[in-house]
Parts: C-alpha cells; sequence; structure tokens
C-alpha cells in the first residue's frame, strides 16, 4: 500500500515533533489515518482479515514507536484490530447462511450441533461477536436464551477464514463492514464528551464544591451539562503549574456563569477539606485502573483520599489503555523543556559549564503523575461509571488478549 | 501557520508546483552546511562539521528538523567542504530524493570555489532561487523557538520600511564575569539596541574584555534618544533576511563574514540606510555551535531538555534504535551491555549496541553506538563517539574521542584533549591536556581548498583594520604558523600527529575547550578582577580611562578622528601604490570604497587621500627619474583623472581637493608650493575641480590669515582669469 505510506510518514513525523498532543486529537487522527488504510487496502484472495490486521499492525508498529508517550494511538491501532476480527467472524457467519450451512459445512459444526440446522445468520453473527468477548455482565443479561454448545460452535468459525466461496463480493463486504465500523469508532470518539456529560447530574448535586486541577475538555463538559441543568456548584479550580492550564478552565467556566475560585496547586491540602468531590481529567487509563495524568494529580489524589473525598476521573473509551503500567513514573513519563519552569537567561550563569564540572542546576519538567487505583474512587467513561478494580473487564470488552503487542507478524498467519 | 494548514490534508509534494504558491512565495531558508573557520580542525579535515554528532545525532538533522517543523517549505543547503559526504548523509537521511512525505524540499547546493559566508550568498545569489524572505542560518544551529512570531515581526516592519532588511535573534544570556565570554565560549558581544524599535544600532562581538570600555560612535548617541546598551545577549546567529541581503552581498564582494563584515558594514553605512532590527526569543532555545566549548555546553543543554523537541528520546535519526530517558537525566538506547557494578551517573548519554565492562565509571558524558568499554575506566564529561574502544584502566576526562579511536589499557586522555578519528593511544600512555591529535598532519599552509577561513577571522586585535581582504589575502593566512610545526607522535605511543596550537591565537586554549576552566586560571580570574575592582575605587584610573561618555569636548573626538583619517590616507596610499603596479581602475575604486566604509568617511575624504596619493606618486617619479615635477605632476593627473572625477561629484569634494592640495604643498610636500599657481589650471583643464570650486575656494580663503592666503595670492592671475571668465559667460547669456 504505497498510497498510504506518505499519509503514514506524516503523521508519524507529526507525533515525533509533538505536533499533535492530548489524546483526543490523536486518538481521532490515528482513527481517521487507519480508516484511509483501510479503505486503499487491496484485498487478496484469501486471508483478507488477516492480511488486513496485519497491514494495520505494521502501521500501528510506525505510529506506537513515533510517539509511546502519547496511549491513546496503541488504543485505537488495537481497537481496529479488535473490529477488524469482529466484522470477519460476521462476514464469515453471513458467508455460511449463503453457502446453506446444513449442507457442506462438516468442518463447520460438531456432530452435537447438527440439531440445529436452521439457525438465522443474524443470530450467528451475533454470538460470534460476543464469543470474541469473555462472557460479561451486560452480555450475559443479553445472552439469555442462548446454550452454551451454540456459542462454542461459534467460536470455531472463528477459525475458518479461508473458506472458498464467492470471496470479491464477501471481501468488498469485510472491507465496507470495517471502514463503516472504525467510522463508528470515529463518531464515539467524537461524542464521548456528550455521553460522558450525559451523566454529570447523577454526580454533581445542589450546592456542591467540586476540585479539579489544570484543564481537561472532558470535565469542563461535564460541568457545562451540570451547570445547564441548573445545578448551582462551585469549583476550585488548582492552576495547573507549570502550563496553567487551570487558569483557561477558569476563564471558561467564569463565562458559563459558574461560581469559580483559583487556587495554587499547593493550596490543595488545605482546601480539600471543603470540598464535596474531585473531578479530574486523564491522559490514559491503565488496565489495572491505574491513571496517568497531569502533573499534580497524585497530590490531589493523596489529599483526597486523606480527607476521604470522592476522587473522580472522567475519560473517554479511547483513554483505556489494555496496557499494565510498569515504572509509569518514568516509563510512561516525558520530560518537557525546563524553560516553562524558569528563563534560561537569568539561570545561564548557573548553568556555565566552564567554570565548574558539569552543571549543578538540574530541571527536571515532567508532564504526567501516575495516581494508582486505590486513590481512584470511579471512573466515568461514556459507557458509564466503574469502579477501577473492574477497569480490566471494560477492556477485556474493547481489546482482544492477543492484540496487546501490537507487532506486525513476519508471516501472515 | 495557516501556510501549514492549507497544505496539512497531504500531498505536500504536489504543492510546490502549484502556480498560485508562487504569489503567496513560500517560506524559504539558506542552510550554510559550512563553518568557514577551522575551529573544529582537525576533525574538520575528514567529516564536515554539520555531520558531527551532537549527543548521537549529526548537527544538521537538528537544524534541518527545526526549520521543518518551524514551517519552512524550502531549504538550500550550501555545501562547500565535503560537499560529496553532506550530500550524502541528506540523501540518507531522506530529505533529498524520493521523500514525498516532507513538508519541506531541501536542495543541496554545491560550491567548492566559496571560502566564506559572503562567497556562499553570493553563489545563492547567482542561483536567483531567493524570491523572498528567507531564513539564513548555519548548519550547527540548535534551536526550538517559534518562528512565526519573529517572522510577523519582520514582514509587518518591512511593509513599514523597506529599508528593514533583517531582524537578528538574540536571546537573553550572562557572560561570565570573570573570563568575559559566554557560556559558548565566545567573546561576550556588545550590542546598542533602541528599546522602542528594537533597532540595532551597535554591534561588536570583539570587545576587548580586559580593558572594560567600548567606543561608540557619537552620532549613534546623538541621533537615538534611548539606547539600550547590553553585554548579556548571545546572538544565535538566526536571521531572517529580505532578498537584498543577498544583493548587498554582491555589491559588496568584500563582505565575508555575516557579523563582522555583514553586520557592521551595514551599521555604520549611512548612505543606503539599511536597518537591521533584533528579536529576543524568552524561553525557546537558540545556540550555535562554534566551538569546542560551544559543543560541550549545547550536548548539556540537550541532554537537559532545554532544547525540548530536539532531544535524544524524541528527534529520532534513519533508523536508530529508540533511546529512553531514565532518572536523573540518563539516557540508554535498547540494547545496551552494562555491567551490573558499572556506574552511570546523571546525564550520560549510552548508544546502541554499547557495552560497558565491570566497575566503569560514567558521568556527565555522551557515549555513542557500537562503543566497546572495558573494565575499570572512568569517563567524565566526555564525549566519544561511534565504535570506539577503550580497554581496561583507561581514564577519559572532558575530551571529544572520534569515531574509531582505541586507547590501549591503561591509557589516560586529560581535560580537553581532541582524538580525531582512528587515532591509537599505546598502553599506559598519558596524553596532555589540550592536545589535538590526528591521523592527519598539519597542513602547513592553510591553502587547502577544505573549510578556508577567512584571514583574520583568530587574530584578535591587530592593526590591520578589518576590511582589508584583499591585501592580506596574498600572505598565507595563519603567519605563525611555520615555526609552530607538528610533531609526529608515534614514537610515544599515539598513532597521529599532535597538533599544534595555532588556530588559538592569542586567545588561550582553555577558553574554547570541552574541558572546565582549570581551577588557578579561575583564581587568577578572579585575583584579576578583584584588583581591577581596587582600582575603579581610584581616581586617576578613571580618568585615565577614555569612557565614551567622557568625551564631551569635542576636541578630544577631532583628535581620534584625524588618527583615524591619517590611518585611512595610509591605506588609500597603499592601495593606491598596487594600482600603480597594475591593478584594474575599477578594483581601485571598489577598494577605496571599502576602505571608506570601514573608517566611516565621506566621499570628500576619499578625494583628499586619494588627491594625496596622486601627488606623492608625482612627486616620487620626479626624484626618481630626476624630470621636472611638474612634468610629472601633469602625466599623474593625466593618468588618472578619471579616477578623481569619480570622487569628485559635488563642489565640496572639489575644496577638499584644493584644500588637500594647500596643505600638502604647506607641510609634507613643500617641492609643490612653487608650483602651486601652476598645476592649479592643470587641474582645471582635466577637470578635476570646476571653476566654482576654485572660486569658492579664493572667497574662503579672502577672510583667512595672511599666511594661509599664500597660494591663493600665488595663483591671483589664474582666479582673476576665471572670474572674467565667469563674467564673460554671463554677459553672452
Amino acid at each position: 500500500m504505497p498510497d498510504v505510506q506518505p499519509l503514514v510518514s506524516e503523521f508519524v513525523l507529526k507525533l515525533k515533533r509533538r505536533k499533535v498532543e492530548g489524546s483526543h486529537a490523536v486518538a481521532r487522527q490515528t482513527a481517521e489515518l487507519l480508516r484511509s488504510v483501510v479503505s486503499q487496502h487491496r484485498m487478496g484472495s484469501t486471508n483478507q482479515a488477516a492480511a488486513l490486521a496485519d497491514a494495520i499492525r505494521g502501521v500501528g508498529e510506525q505510529l506506537i514507536a513515533a510517539n509511546p508517550i502519547e496511549l491513546a494511538v496503541g488504543n485505537i491501532v488495537r481497537r481496529v484490530l479488535h473490529i477488524i476480527k469482529e466484522e470477519d467472524i460476521s462476514s464469515t457467519a453471513v458467508g455460511i447462511e449463503g453457502l446453506s450451512v446444513t449442507a457442506d459445512s462438516d468442518d463447520e459444526y460438531d456432530s452435537g450441533n447438527d440439531d440445529h440446522p436452521t439457525l438465522s445468520a443474524a443470530v450467528l453473527a451475533a454470538h460470534a461477536r460476543n464469543a470474541l468477548r469473555a462472557p460479561s455482565l451486560q452480555t450475559l443479561l443479553e445472552d439469555i436464551p442462548v446454550n452454551t454448545g451454540l456459542s462454542r460452535s461459534a467460536s470455531s468459525t472463528g477459525d475458518s477464514d479461508g473458506k472458498s466461496g464467492d470471496k470479491s463480493s464477501k471481501s468488498r463486504k469485510l472491507k465496507h463492514d470495517v471502514i463503516a465500523a472504525i467510522g463508528d469508532l470515529i463518531d464515539e470518539i467524537d461524542t464521548c464528551y456528550d455521553q460522558i456529560s450525559e451523566q454529570a447530574v447523577e454526580h454533581i448535586h445542589q450546592n456542591e464544591v467540586i476540585l479539579t486541577l489544570g484543564r481537561s475538555r472532558t470535565v469542563k463538559e461535564f460541568l457545562y451539562a451540570a451547570k445547564e441543568k441548573k445545578r448551582s456548584f462551585r469549583v476550585f479550580v488548582a492552576e495547573g503549574a507549570p502550563r496553567y492550564q487551570g487558569h483557561v478552565l477558569a476563564k471558561e467556566l467564569v463565562e458559563k456563569g459558574v461560581q469559580t475560585t483559583v487556587i495554587t496547586d499547593s493550596a490543595v491540602f488545605a482546601m480539600i477539606s471543603r470540598v464535596n468531590m474531585v473531578i479530574v481529567g486523564a491522559h490514559a487509563i491503565m488496565a489495572n485502573g491505574g491513571v496517568i495524568a497531569p502533573v499534580g494529580m497524585n497530590m490531589v489524589a493523596l489529599a483526597a483520599q486523606r480527607h476521604a473525598v470522592p476522587f473522580v476521573v472522567v475519560a473517554g473509551s479511547h483513554k483505556l489503555c489494555p496496557l499494565y503500567p510498569h515504572n509509569p513514573e518514568v516509563l510512561l513519563n516525558e520530560l518537557k523543556s525546563p524553560s516553562d519552569l524558569l528563563d534560561f537567561g537569568e539561570f545561564s550563569n548557573c548553568m556555565n559549564c566552564s567554570t565548574q564540572d558539569g552543571t549543578l542546576l538540574n530541571v527536571v519538567n515532567p508532564t504526567f503523575d501516575y495516581v494508582p487505583p486505590k486513590l481512584v474512587s470511579l471512573f466515568i467513561t461514556d459507557t458509564g461509571g466503574h469502579s477501577p478494580s473492574y477497569m480490566y473487564r471494560l477492556i477485556a470488552e474493547y481489546y482482544s488478549a492477543d492484540d496487546l503487542v501490537v507487532r506486525r507478524k513476519s508471516t501472515s498467519s | 501557520m495557516s501556510q501549514k494548514k492549507s497544505r496539512g490534508g497531504g500531498g505536500g509534494a504536489a504543492a510546490g508546483e502549484d502556480p498560485e504558491d508562487l504569489s503567496r512565495s513560500p517560506l524559504q531558508a539558506v542552510l550554510l552546511a559550512d563553518s568557514f573557520t577551522l575551529k573544529f580542525r582537525p576533525i574538520t579535515l575528514e567529516r564536515p562539521k554539520v555531520l558531527l554528532p551532537l549527543v548521537n545525532v549529526p548537527m544538521i538533522e537538528y537544524t534541518l528538523s527545526w526549520l521543518e517543523s518551524a514551517g519552512v517549505e524550502e531549504v538550500f543547503v550550501f555545501c562547500c567542504a565535503h560537499a560529496q559526504q553532506v550530500k550524502e548523509h541528506l540523501a540518507k537521511a531522506g530529505w533529498t530524493g524520493k521523500a514525498a512525505a516532507r513538508e519541506m524540499t531541501v536542495t543541496a547546493v554545491e560550491s567548492h570555489d566559496a571560502i566564506s559566508a559572503g562567497d556562499a550568498l553570493r553563489v545563492m545569489y547567482g542561483r536567483g532561487v531567493i524570491h523572498g524572505d528567507f531564513v539564513l542560518i548555519s548548519g550547527d544551529t540548535i534551536s526550538n523557538m517559534n518562528l512565526q512570531d519573529a517572522l510577523q515581526e519582520h514582514k509587518d516592519r518591512r511593509k513599514k520600511d523597506p529599508l528593514a532588511v533583517m531582524t537578528m535573534i538574540i536571546k537573553h544570556s550572562k557572560p561570565s564575569i570573570l573570563t568575559h565570554q559566554t557560556r559558548l565560549g565566545n567573546d561576550e558581544i556588545v550590542m546598542a539596541i533602541d528599546p522602542e524599535t528594537k533597532e540595532l544600532l551597535y554591534y561588536e562581538d570583539r570587545a576587548d574584555g580586559s580593558s572594560l570600555y567600548v567606543t561608540i560612535d557619537k552620532h549613534i548617541l546623538a541621533s537615538n534618544p534611548t539606547l539600550q546598551l547590553c553585554n548579556n545577549m548571545e546572538d544565535c546567529y538566526i536571521d531572517i533576511c529580505s532578498p537584498e541581503v543577498l544583493s548587498l552581498f554582491t555589491d559588496n564582494f568584500d563582505y565575508q563574514h555575516l557579523r563582522r563584515h555583514f553586520v557592521k558594514g551595514l551599521l555604520v553605512d549611512d548612505i543606503m540606510g539599511y536597518k537591521i532590527y533584533t528579536h529576543e526569543i524568552r524561553s525557546s532555545y537558540a545556540a550555535r555551535i562554534d566551538n569546542f566549548r560551544s559543543y560541550d555546553t549545547v550536548s548539556k543543554d540537550i541532554i537537559q531538555r532545554w532544547t525540548y523537541p530536539m532531544v535524544p528520546d524524541v528527534l529520532s535519526f534513519g533508523d536508530r534504535q529508540e533511546i529512553k530517558l531514565h532518572r536523573q537525566g540518563i539516557y540508554k538506547a535498547s540494547d545496551v551491555t552494562l555491567s551490573h557494578s558499572a556506574q552511570i551517573g546523571a546525564n550520560s548519554v549510552i548508544g546502541n549496541a554499547t557495552s560497558i565492562g565491570e566497575n566503569c565509571k560514567v558521568s556527565n558524558s555522551v557515549i555513542g553506538e557500537g562503543c566497546n568499554i572495558g573494565k575499570n575506566v572512568l569517563i567524565h564529561g566526555s564525549y566519544i563517539w561511534d565504535n570506539v574502544i577503550i580497554e581496561d584502566g583507561c581514564k577519559v576526562s572532558n575530551s571529544l574521542i572520534c569515531d574509531g579511536v582505541h586507547l590501549r589499557a591503561g591509557a589516560t586522555v586529560e581535560p580537553g584533549c581532541i582524538l580525531s578519528f582512528k587515532v591509537e593511544v599505546g598502553k599506559n600512555v598519558v596524553v596532555p591536556a589540550y592536545s589535538k591529535v590526528s591521523l592527519l598532519p598539519q597542513p602547513s599552509n592553510e591553502d587547502s581548498d577544505e573549510e578556508l577561513e577567512y584571514a583574520d577571522t583568530n587574530s584578535g586585535v591587530t592593526d590591520s583594520p578589518p576590511f582589508s581582504s584583499m591585501r592580506s589575502a596574498d600572505h598565507p593566512t595563519v603567519s605563525d604558523d611555520d615555526d609552530l610545526e607538528a610533531s609526529e607522535t608515534g614514537t610515544c605511543g599515539v598513532a597521529g600527529y599532535i597538533w599544534a596550537n595555532v588556530d588559538t591565537g592569542v586567545q588561550e586554549e582553555w577558553r574554547q575547550s570541552i574541558g572546565p576552566i582549570p581551577k588557578d586560571k579561575l583564581k587568577e580570574l578572579q585575583h584579576a578582577a578583584s584588583f581591577d575592582d581596587d582600582d575603579d575605587g581610584s581616581e586617576d584610573d578613571l580618568n585615565n580611562r577614555p569612557t565614551v561618555l567622557d568625551q564631551d569636548d569635542d576636541s578630544d573626538v577631532s583628535v581620534a578622528e584625524d588618527d583615524d583619517y591619517s590611518k585611512f590616507e595610509k591605506e588609500v596610499e597603499e592601495t593606491f601604490q598596487r594600482a600603480l603596479d597594475g591593478i584594474h581602475q575599477d578594483n581601485l575604486i571598489l577598494e577605496i570604497n571599502a576602505l571608506r566604509l570601514s573608517y566611516s568617511l565621506q566621499h570628500a575624504d576619499c578625494a583628499g587621500a586619494l588627491f594625496h596619493s596622486v601627488m606623492r606618486s608625482a612627486l616620487v617619479a620626479a626624484q626618481s627619474t630626476n624630470g621636472s615635477l611638474l612634468k610629472t605632476t601633469a602625466e599623474a593627473l593625466g593618468k588618472w583623472k578619471d579616477l578623481l572625477r569619480n570622487y569628485t561629484k559635488s563642489v565640496d569634494e572639489e575644496m577638499e581637493i584644493l584644500l588637500k592640495f594647500e596643505e600638502m604643498c604647506q607641510e609634507n610636500a613643500k617641492e609643490f608650493s612653487p608650483l602651486f599657481s601652476k598645476i592649479l589650471p592643470y587641474l582645471y583643464d582635466k577637470e578635476v575641480v570646476s571653476e566654482d570650486a576654485i572660486l569658492r575656494w579664493a572667497e574662503e580663503k579672502e577672510n583667512a590669515d595672511e599666511s594661509d592666503k599664500v597660494f591663493v595670492k600665488q595663483s591671483e592671475a589664474f582666479i582673476q582669469w576665471l572670474k572674467e571668465a565667469e563674467e564673460e559667460d554671463e554677459e553672452e547669456e
């Protein structure tokens, strides 16, 4: 697919140069890029799903390497891989119907399943989709009338993508479905703010005091939504040094008529006893329920825990990362230029290495903090509120387990 | 930004040919991939400076990445020394060639006869590829600044005042009080800036730090009500130029150095009235690697992430393995082999496929790719490039070690050393501090066609004026070269030549070396500084110090001007002498013009000085051939009348000639005095002076002292005749 390579390299370059930052923008652009990769992909005659997944993996690998800190890139790549798998299974299921399942599908069905010849393709597809997911609370409720034998049979269809049949129409259908599903994904990313803020009134009550740190668009929309529903509440905004995005948020909140107080980050402990709830945004939510968030967040979480104030994280589902954090303070962090903290000119004589050996002055400017799961009370995503211990389950719904490491396989299997 | 957006959708390569793009004139940049100095010798004998690795990435990568992220759309890389290597690198790194995804097109421009930045820009002008405002930068500049603001400022200013041809980027940085040099090892720069308009009024990059005063032309003080003098600014060597800059370089073919000649030339030239403005950057970073000291400093700044996003773990080059940042500023590539007992100290970088043995201590250092470091090695504050082998028990401190160097067991490299490519150091050999070792012998004469250095770059404070390039080009560029011979060091355990220090000139070697300034030197300076401070207290010293502000009375200034003028006159005479030897007249005029600019004198002064020279030549000719003075004078005037006429455009200048002539007759060439009245008609005949000038001269002299009237009286008859002729003319009309 040489035609998409320029697009890919352009985006890789943007990521590398840190021209695109912020989970939302990154997630959206990644999804759009992958959609065009899929639409440009030339479908072969066999193994289309695997080949397509491989192409996505190849692109995904480059994108992830370009900025490993932006976890949203990897999330979207994995979501797309998952979509391909799902669509492949459902299209295979449709194919089965076309070929009239009863006649020559011995390889598909165990002898024990022969008593279900009138299986409708739609049901089969639905079960195939479910088969990819481990059983969960929601699917359990949906799937009451399904017997175990059927789901077992459906799961076996997932492996049979080498079927002969009218491939061209099927492949076109697969591609079309995948593109449509990625379109849905983009819609989901776009509408996550609305989905989350719909839940605002359930959480923010009359005359409450909310504390937040820095500026998160999700938090802003969340508070806006509560305000629109005629809730009256007050907001403390910690300014979020050294980037001071809190100032921007305060301005935006005041424009909407929210009673706002700006405090320094270091005043959080002093104010927390007056606060009813802490609502913050996140950069990423890890599989263990830990949160990667703007620097200073860990301190806020600790303060909240100390005073038993609920610590609520609002984040779209594209921020859900299926990886477990290892040494996140260092490896999932990014140190920015010290010029945010202090003026180079004023301190240039402290860093003069001609008069002293090595520089005595070091300035560290990390972007992110890691908040361990035990400090988080609740996650609010576009699918509702969840506790940190439930995160792994949510992740299992969005991602397939074998995609956790995005690496192009040497031979398409 | 809007420009970028419009191209953002992709197909960036095709947009270049868009016809409507031409009217918008894409943002261009000229990148000089040659420093035109010898400061990085001996390394630059084998590899161009812009390809030297800075924290394991070639310098030019930083510059190009920055230009690309700053929204520059077209870059012309001017290659001179090692042009082939630069071009190969550009192709390999995907800047040139078919890399369609790049938003920036990179074109290599090759020229081998350019020996200075000025030549390079003249070549660029000749190509005619620069259409609009462009960024002028050299390939060794590291920056992360946002160009848009500076560019917008420049454009807005241009709209109001088309003479604002250049915007210089400057940055606040405190120079060391003791050494009077910046962190980057350059001398401190004294600039005078108008605080309102940010116009640059005065620029001196080699102010004599020891004497603690600067001399500023008084008309700068007179014409600017407010003036900000600063010595805490650093010149980033990033310039936003208008296309006129290129033509200015072409018009003044003796402009070589961007700052010393071009900037100063524009500042003293008040005829064209071109203006230079400054743009100060505050939070972003910009620095140019000019010497080994700045190499060290900038490396440390990069490791400290001041240059973000141009930092090792973000900026990637080629197919390099990614580098991860660990605590305390330690950067490690993914497959480094580290012994458990090895200690990696803060602010270090370790490249891919490097192995470090037991009990090694590495601190504040950069180690490249594929290096093999044995046991018990101490590495401190050093820069070790790729594929270096360091055997057990070596000690390396504050040195630069190039690719493929082999240090055998127990070798010690003392601070400030430069070991060039593939040098081998024997067992237990101590390389003394500040040595430069290379496999290539030191060229005895600096006329190689590699990086040619402009002649007086390092001569510090010399008597020769900066514009006398034509003259000094005849001589070997570095004169004290011959007595410092390169010694072959094979016998003492080092395979290579130890280079003698030539290019540091009057500067002491510790100033621009990688190593920190030795303690005893610092103490010395401290002592000197405190001594100076004591002096400041005593009154007589204050009186002795000729500060600018003290020069209130005119006599002082005029003395200085006279002094200048006599120097100028001497220069002109010397130039004229060479003209007698057969230099073309056009060149002579250009040279004299250049001299005039460098001394900031008037056209009239030129006329006077030139006339002086002509008359002297006539005098000399008369004495040598025993011919009559009148005859030789007539001949000389006949021969050079065109030249003189070139300068006698107005009556004032002609007057100046007459006054000069008078002065000569009275003072240093009394031989002419009896002939004054006879030569005057000659001057009139040859149209060197007009009758208006003569009459005005006579008029002015009427009120003068008797002694001054000698020559007027002598030529009374001629003046009378002139007057009558004039009256006749009027009558005829």
